[in-house]
């Protein structure tokens, strides 16, 4: 159905190709998936088949896209429309309408179909993605999954036989994405759509797939192959592979069921081992995978944390120095209630209009914990970041965060306080260069000069005073905001859904600097929907419900029986209280096989 | 059984009234507004008018603009008063309010004042004149609550379809940008620094534009990618045919248009000018085969519909009738001072606008709106 004949594609002559040597064919009626870490020209193969790229893009292409027999160099995207439907990461930006029923029928006016047919279609495809009951409502006021099927469906009426997806499910709870992937199967099928789909969040589509094709560094030419036997040697892969490349399984179980069912040998060996608490293990990172940034250090855990020791010792107030425990050290000390909680919120109720965002929320955080806030979207997580922050006053309720009350402190003082990463890290960042907005770091949170910069050095070892923070990749650009915010050393430190857009390695690189940090007494409270990060890295998980805490509790505990928000380990080895394949791996080596 | 009937049935798609029909209502009150100036029947249009909203407007996004029309309104009044209170009216009166201090101006500026005497027949004629303008404000505010913008957008006629895609893609913007603004205020908050002053502008101005332009790249790729601006093929003949005829047609026009404003050219100026326009439409006629789009359920003009814009007609037509009938009701006095009084067959024709309210669907209850807890944050 797609065709590519030794395709390269050059934005810049100066610089290289970004993808090279592209020889593939996408039989009819498969479902795809594009992998490899970011910034190997995913988007940019994806952009080739509906011909954005280079028509609208700019650039060069050399070699043959064809798509059903089109060629992409004679046709012009718009007359691809009727055969290819795109869709990107963010849905907001596809819409050009502003009712669903309007977006649904906007493809199938451009191209001109009969009114009839147009009805009809919409009809089907309102069904087809259960959208039935939206059909009139403005797409503004629609949740982050029902704007992704909305945009889904806009590309659907026209029939295309070929529907290309970036990144469809990162931003979406996994509730959501659960919704986004039926339909892909359901159109896969019922309809026979060839569905090529590029996604970072690779446990929850891999079982999905057809086919694989993987990008494994940038201008490296991609293979294709069964699931099973590309994610064999992947420097991607999602936790369910790496613990069947672990446990020697072969083939390996792509989804959770498969691994169940082989591992129950698994299971009794790991019986006998000690019950695994979250910070037993050394900070190695998720998985021992490549890195994608040029340069490629990826700062050993042990490397970031001693420096970020160094630099982040804790000022005068004795209440709060904390002697930085080894990695390697029990979750013991943040469990127990003996030391002052860093931020205590205690019935905490937002109202905006008639909507309450939360409502008698209860929580404590204390030096050296990490919580993480799961819940669906929209279900309080954000606006409880922001409240600690003082961004919003309680309707309800007392925060008091390092002993002050957030939304009555001046935000100079408070930056001293509590940091938060926001959603899209690019919002905090101002400058034209890395070392200007270091200098200013300094200057907001009156700290000395160079802290921010060394800071950056500890975080992003080999970053250039002069780089621009937009040419940084997203992880980058995140780590240099988290440097930013960890200027004014705030005691805690909030972040909102910080792996978005970030691949494996890169969410390693995280992982490493937050166990750091969580070590040297940080308090860390995040926001995510990616249960495996929150298995990683929180000692508790409290999950939010329409405003309102719903369970609060050690990780392992809460995280286990719930169907959705339980790491593929954990759903693999219930009910043992195994969360990452870190743990699992440690455990087998302490035990004889 | 005929009562059941005669109830306006629920708001649907289907029965949606046009978007056309809601603007010649509220353009004909705001017409019967712009021929009085007595404030009892001023109020009683921004009363209709309002009655209608609450019992026939939405709670989608762009109907939250009605709020903000009143407000403008207000503003409006206290801006004319303002300027007659400092800067006098021609308005001559005997109750004398205050005395300002007078700038003393030199000759050249003669006839403006600054300052001096207040009296309250300059103000009370100001009030009236503010009114009028505030309340044909809001009877364009209360349209634009009743009718979704891009609806009406869409009845235009084919060729002029792609001006239409390029107000309602700008219409769109103009929330997102207020919420990127509102992101970037917060943002600003994170790194300790103020939110106010020139400073926070300029900072937070340029990503709000690189925003802008971002996501203007992204929605044209996303149209291209969905086939807009797709073309059917046309035979040659008719092409040259559509060319001539519209150039040929503006030539017309202009030339139309010389003829009449020289002096002895009206004889041949209007044929000339007519002949032209009608040149000019039919190569946009035939330039719309180029184009192969057509319209998705396109809103019917029905009998609702009629009565709908019938009525604001109506109120428009009576009222300029009044006008014409009885001047001194419609404008009641201000030297000397009198209060003014409610002429009846106006203020009954007035209420001839409230038909809507009656006739027009009913909306479904309002969806919740989904909102960013950030845009929470700063909404107080």
């Amino acid at each position: 159905m797609i065709r590519f004949e030794n395709v390269s594609v050059r934005y810049d002559d100066a610089a290289p190709s970004a993808i090279r040597g592209v020889d593939l064919t996408v039989p009819e009626g498969e479902l795809v998936l594009l992998v490899g870490p970011s910034g190997v020209g995913k988007s940019t193969l994806l952009g080739t088949v509906c011909g954005l790229v280079p028509h609208f893009t700019g650039g060069t292409l050399s070699g043959r896209v064809t798509v059903d027999g089109r060629d992409t160099r004679t046709h012009k995207p718009r007359e691809l429309a009727d055969l290819v439907g795109t869709v990107g990461q963010d849905p907001l930006a596809h819409f050009v309408t502003d009712t669903v029923e309007d977006e649904l029928a906007y493809g199938m006016e451009s191209l001109g179909l009969a009114p009839d047919v147009m009805r009809r279609r919409v009809e089907e495809t309102l069904d087809l993605l259960g959208l039935a009951e939206l059909r009139d409502r403005p797409i503004a006021t629609l949740s982050g999954g029902q704007q992704q099927r909305v945009a889904i469906g806009s590309v659907l009426t026209p029939h295309p036989k070929v529907l290309v997806l970036d990144e469809p499910t990162s931003a979406l709870d996994p509730a959501a994405a659960e919704e986004v992937l039926a339909v892909l199967q359901r159109l896969v099928h019922d309809l026979g759509t060839t569905v090529l789909l590029a996604e970072h969040r690779l446990e929850r589509v891999v079982q999905y797939a057809d086919q694989v094709i993987l990008l494994p560094g940038p201008g490296e030419t991609p293979r294709m192959g069964a699931p099973a036997d590309i994610m064999a040697d992947s420097p991607v892969r999602p936790p369910v592979v790496a613990l069947g490349r672990l446990a020697g399984w072969t083939p390996l179980p792509l989804s959770v069921r498969d691994a169940r069912r082989r591992a129950t040998a698994l299971r009794e060996r790991l019986a006998e081992a000690p019950t695994p608490t979250p910070t037993s293990v050394p900070a190695a990172g998720l998985l021992p995978a490549r890195s994608p940034e040029p340069g490629g250090q990826e700062p050993g855990s042990g490397r970031a944390g001693a420096m970020l020791a160094r630099l982040l010792r804790r000022r005068t107030e004795p209440s709060r120095a904390e002697p930085p425990r080894a990695a390697g050290a029990t979750a013991a000390a943040p469990a127990g209630g003996a030391t002052a909680p860093v931020a205590t919120v205690t019935g905490l109720g937002v109202r905006r209009d008639r909507v309450e965002a939360l409502r008698r929320v209860d929580l404590r955080v204390s030096p050296g914990e990490t919580v993480a806030l799961m819940g669906r979207n929209g279900a309080g997580k954000s606006t409880l970041l922001a409240a600690l922050v003082g961004m919003i006053e309680p309707t309800s309720g007392a925060v008091t965060v390092g002993g002050r009350t957030p939304h009555r402190t001046r935000p100079r003082d408070m930056v001293r306080e509590v940091g938060l990463v926001p959603q899209e890290p690019r919002d905090l960042l101002y400058a034209d260069t890395v070392a200007a907005e270091c200098a200013a770091a300094d200057r907001d949170a009156g700290a000395e000069p160079g802290a921010c910069r060394a800071l950056v050095a500890g975080l992003l070892p080999g970053i250039q005073d002069g780089t621009h923070p937009r040419d940084l990749s997203e992880g980058q650009r995140l780590a240099l905001a988290l440097a930013v915010v960890l200027t004014g050393r705030p005691p805690l430190l909030l972040l909102d859904e910080p792996t978005r857009g970030l691949d494996y390695a890169a969410k390693a690189r995280l992982v490493a600097v937050l166990r750091g940090l969580a070590a040297q007494g940080h308090a860390i409270v995040l926001a995510t929907h990616d249960v495996e990060l929150a298995a990683e890295l929180a000692h508790r998980v409290v999950i939010l419900a329409d405003g309102e805490v719903v369970a609060d509790g050690p990780t392992a505990e809460v995280v286990v029986s719930s169907p959705a928000f339980a790491p593929q380990v954990a759903k693999i080895l219930a009910p043992q209280h195994w969360l990452t394949v870190t743990q699992v791996r440690e455990a087998l080596d302490g035990t004889p096989a | 059984m005929t009562s059941m009937t005669l109830r306006a049935p629920r708001a649907s798609r289907s029965n949606a009234l046009h978007a056309g029909a809601w603007w010649l209502w509220a353009l004909g009150l705001a017409a019967a507004a712009s021929r009085t100036t007595n404030p009892l029947l001023l109020g009683m249009l921004v009363g209709v008018a309002g009655y209608v909203v609450a019992a026939r407007g939405t709670d989608a996004p762009w109907a939250r603009s009605y709020g903000a029309f009143v407000k403008l309104g207000l503003l409006v009044i206290g801006i004319r008063l303002v300027f007659s209170t400092f800067f006098g009216s021609s308005i001559p009166g005997t109750h004398t309010l205050v005395h300002l201090p007078e700038v003393p101006l030199p000759d050249w500026a003669q006839g403006v004042r600054i300052g001096g005497r207040v009296t309250a027949e300059q103000l009370v004629f100001a009030a009236y004149d503010g009114a009028k303008l505030a309340t044909l404000l809001i009877c364009v505010g209360a349209a634009n609550a009743l009718a979704n913008p891009a609806r009406l957008l869409k009845s235009l006629p084919g060729a002029l379809y792609e001006a239409g895609v390029a107000v309602v893609v700008a219409m769109t913007f103009a929330p997102n940008m207020v919420a990127d603004v509102v992101r970037l205020r917060t943002a600003r908050r994170l790194r300790g620094r103020p939110t106010g002053g020139v400073g926070a502008v300029l900072q937070i101005g340029l990503p709000v534009l690189e925003g802008a332009l971002e996501r203007s790249v992204a929605v044209a790729a996303s149209m291209d990618a969905r086939g807009y601006g797709r073309t059917a093929p046309v035979p040659p003949a008719v092409r040259h045919t559509t060319t001539a005829l519209t150039l040929g047609g503006l030539l017309g026009v202009c030339a139309g248009l010389y003829g009449l404003l020289t002096a002895g050219g009206a004889s041949y100026g209007l044929p000339v000018l007519a002949g032209g326009l009608l040149a000019a439409l039919a190569g946009l006629r035939l330039g719309g085969r180029r184009g192969v789009r057509t319209r998705y359920r396109p809103d019917e003009w029905g009998v609702r519909a009629w009565l709908v814009a019938g009525s604001g007609v109506a109120v428009a037509a009576l009222m300029m009738w009044a006008a014409a009938y009885d001047p001194a009701a419609l404008h009641p006095g201000v030297v000397p001072l009198v209060a003014p009084g409610l002429p009846l067959w106006p203020a009954a024709s007035v209420l001839i606008g409230l038909l809507p309210a009656f006739v027009a669907p009913v909306p479904d209850v309002a969806p919740v709106p989904h909102v960013s807890p950030v845009m929470k944050a700063t909404a107080k």
